[in-house]
């Protein structure tokens, strides 16, 4: 073999390994917040420069399976590496970095109040670990290993502290997840009768043997599973209720990654499972609902936080869009959406956090004239904004247009109106920023209904220091460059989206290509073919 | 495959009750929820694994069994029931902190929500 497939082979296990092994690495530590973080912040550095070279030799190769332990395909576990699977990787590790040092800054910044240091760093480690295992696996059972990972993360992270409110938010989504992950397990095991495997290169060349009726049945009960993760709308009303609650480091993390994983599972199993789709229209109705329906009840908020919740889930609907069409532009404009949008919102939600730490609160009926007060964190949430909202030259342009151009190639009815649909999103999205530039950053502080605040709780990962007042804090106002930093490069990262938009959309096209072509994949994971 | 018709009904109805008491509000009840729920697909997976009455690990000298049952499918149900396991604690530590906080493990409704919602808001905690 040659030396970048040997390189492959060794890398490709490794997004998984090293956070896994840095989460032990900080259990073991635990007794020392800063060699935590530090063992944290090195672990996920390496993590993205190893899914930088992941994303690199597979787009020059093509698609690359590497069978875990040398059992070959149908007994052992597989693991995959596409186009697909290294761009999610990448965004994703970039992401986890960029929050991680956000969450760092947070730490030092509040070095004087208790922390949860000992449970969240190793939580967070395995969140990542899960994250990059269900963007690899190969098979079914590790995908729903790799979810239940990170859902099991996710949910020690959401409940971190323990209060009342985040108990009542955690419960419910603990349970949602668990139905998911259950109805999930209901499709894997009916799969697995009809066909005898579930590794998904097999799978795929076994599909077509199986009823249709079976077919059908399995795939709609799967989109439900991943439909209620990646909240698809009539499955989505738990995300709103549940996110805001978190820290905010924890938020931006979940906004950014975990709705995406069950988007990148539809994605996978429509392309490998199910490419005549049966779904194709339902898959594009739901997609026009979450994004109308998403941004409606992201203009009835007060709440940033769940402001930026809702237009979460509506932006879903943009990729349902992409994935429902399933031409070439259609599959690239989603993966570029995808993407993008990792991005962008991750980047709103930590510059709520500072506005949280700025302003003393998220509510638009509290916070007014921070323009005024930091011209930085007016322009740090500006950017993502515009972007979100899909100004010209920003990335979610971008996106959006190659959205359009694959409902225009289309040209079915239920396409056109589904391109009406997301610019009409599009402008509404627009409004909800500028509403809150408006009112959080433009108005002058004295005209908030509920205005002045002149004192606030620091928010922090623990809330047990709910009598320390905004006004006590030594420098109450400055915002620490740790968090800040982060906060600008992952800015900087959304717009180097629109920079280098040409080779970022080339990826996509090519991983769309691949992933039309079922043969590709299959080949790699099974022999026989040509990579 | 021959599916065992008994047991689809027990998966059934195990599921039925499931649901029902997920859409308790109470946490302990909405836990014996998910435990009916992740039982009932565990035995919809074993079912799934084919007919009953094999051994899914053959012993070297085993003569009396020519037939092996499918052990990737029990393979499959050990990890969910593990993975329940651990949920479960999870679960049964949130409604005791429930209790703890607010003397009821009852989900109460988002204040925002309410309070969007127009209806009489309970003044949302700041």
């Amino acid at each position: 073999m040659t030396l970048s497939h040997d390189l492959l082979t060794t890398f490709a296990p490794l997004p998984v390994l090293i956070p896994l092994l840095a989460a032990a690495a900080t259990l073991v530590v635990g007794r020392s917040p800063r060699v935590q973080r530090v063992l944290a912040t090195v672990a996920l550095s390496a993590a993205v420069a190893v899914c930088g070279v992941l994303l690199y030799l597979a787009d020059r190769d093509g698609t690359v399976a590497v069978q875990v332990g040398g059992w070959e395909t149908p007994i052992g576990i597989t693991v995959v590496v596409d186009r697909l699977s290294a761009a999610m990787l990448l965004v994703s590790a970039i992401v986890l970095l960029a929050v991680a040092l956000y969450g760092a800054g947070q730490n030092i910044a509040d070095a004087q109040v208790k922390q949860p240091t000992s449970i969240f760093w190793p939580t967070y480690l395995v969140l990542s670990g899960g994250v990059a295992m269900a963007f690899l696996a190969g098979d079914l059972f590790n995908l729903f290993v790799g979810f239940e990972i990170l859902l099991v993360a996710s949910f020690v992270l959401l409940t971190l502290g323990a209060t009342a409110e985040r108990i009542r938010a955690g419960v419910s989504y603990v349970m949602v997840s668990m139905v998911s992950s259950m109805i999930f397990l209901i499709g894997t095991a009916v799969i697995y009768g009809a066909t005898g495997t579930l590794n998904l290169a097999q799978l795929a060349t076994r599909m077509d043997a199986i009823p249709d009726g079976i077919r059908q049945a399995v795939y709609g009960v799967l989109l439900v599973a991943f439909g209620i993760k990646a909240a698809v709308f009539p499955l989505s009303n738990w995300l709103p209720d549940s996110y805001p609650t978190a820290p905010a480091p924890v938020t931006a993390v979940f906004a950014g990654l975990l709705t995406k994983v069950g988007v990148y599972a539809i994605v996978r199993t429509q392309t490998l499972l199910f490419p005549d789709g049966g779904f194709d229209n339902l898959l594009l109705v739901t997609g026009l609902l979450t994004m109308l329906i998403g941004i409606f009840g992201a203009i009835a908020q007060n709440d940033i936080r769940r402001l930026l919740s809702f237009t979460l889930v509506s932006h879903i609907g943009y990729m349902m869009f992409g994935v429902g069409i399933a031409n070439t532009i259609g599959l690239a404009g989603a993966v570029y959406y995808i993407a993008h949008h990792i991005l962008v919102q991750t980047a709103l939600f930590l510059v709520v956090g500072l506005i949280e730490r700025q302003a003393g609160s998220t509510s638009l009926r509290r916070v007014g004239g921070l323009a005024a007060a930091s011209p930085l964190l007016a322009g740090l949430f500006l950017i993502p904004a515009l972007n979100l909202g899909g100004i010209p030259p920003f990335s979610g342009f971008i996106g959006k247009v190659a959205l359009l151009q694959a409902g225009a190639q289309d040209g079915s009815s239920l396409a056109w109106i589904l391109v009406a649909g997301s610019v009409l999103t599009s402008l509404l999205t627009l409004y909800v920023m500028a509403r809150v530039w408006s009112k959080a950053f433009w108005r002058p502080r004295e005209q908030a209904p509920d205005g002045h605040l002149v004192s606030a709780t620091l928010p922090s990962l623990v809330e047990d220091n709910t009598d320390m007042l905004y006004d006590e804090r030594v420098d109450p106002g400055r915002l620490p460059a740790m968090m800040v930093l982060p906060t600008a490069a992952l800015v900087g990262v959304g717009l180097a989206l629109t920079v280098w938009a040409g080779p970022v959309l080339g990826i996509a096209d090519r991983a769309a290509v691949e992933l039309q072509d079922r043969g590709i994949y299959i080949g790699a994971v099974l022999g026989g073919g040509t990579k | 495959m021959t599916a065992n018709l008994t047991l689809l009904i027990v998966v059934g109805v195990l599921i039925a009750c499931g649901v029902y008491l997920l859409l308790e509000r109470t946490v302990s009840k909405m836990l014996l929820g998910i435990l009916l729920f992740s039982n009932a697909v565990n035995l919809l997976i074993l079912t799934m694994g084919g007919g009953d009455g094999a051994p899914p690990i053959q012993g070297a000298g085993d003569v009396e069994h020519d037939i092996m049952a499918d052990p990737l499918a029990q393979a499959l149900v050990l990890t969910a029931i593990v993975i329940t396991m651990g949920v479960s604690a999870f679960v049964l530590a949130l409604a005791y902190r429930s209790y703890i906080l607010t003397t009821s493990e009852k989900v109460e409704n988002d204040p925002e929500d309410i309070g969007i919602a127009g209806r009489e808001p309970e003044e949302p905690e700041e």
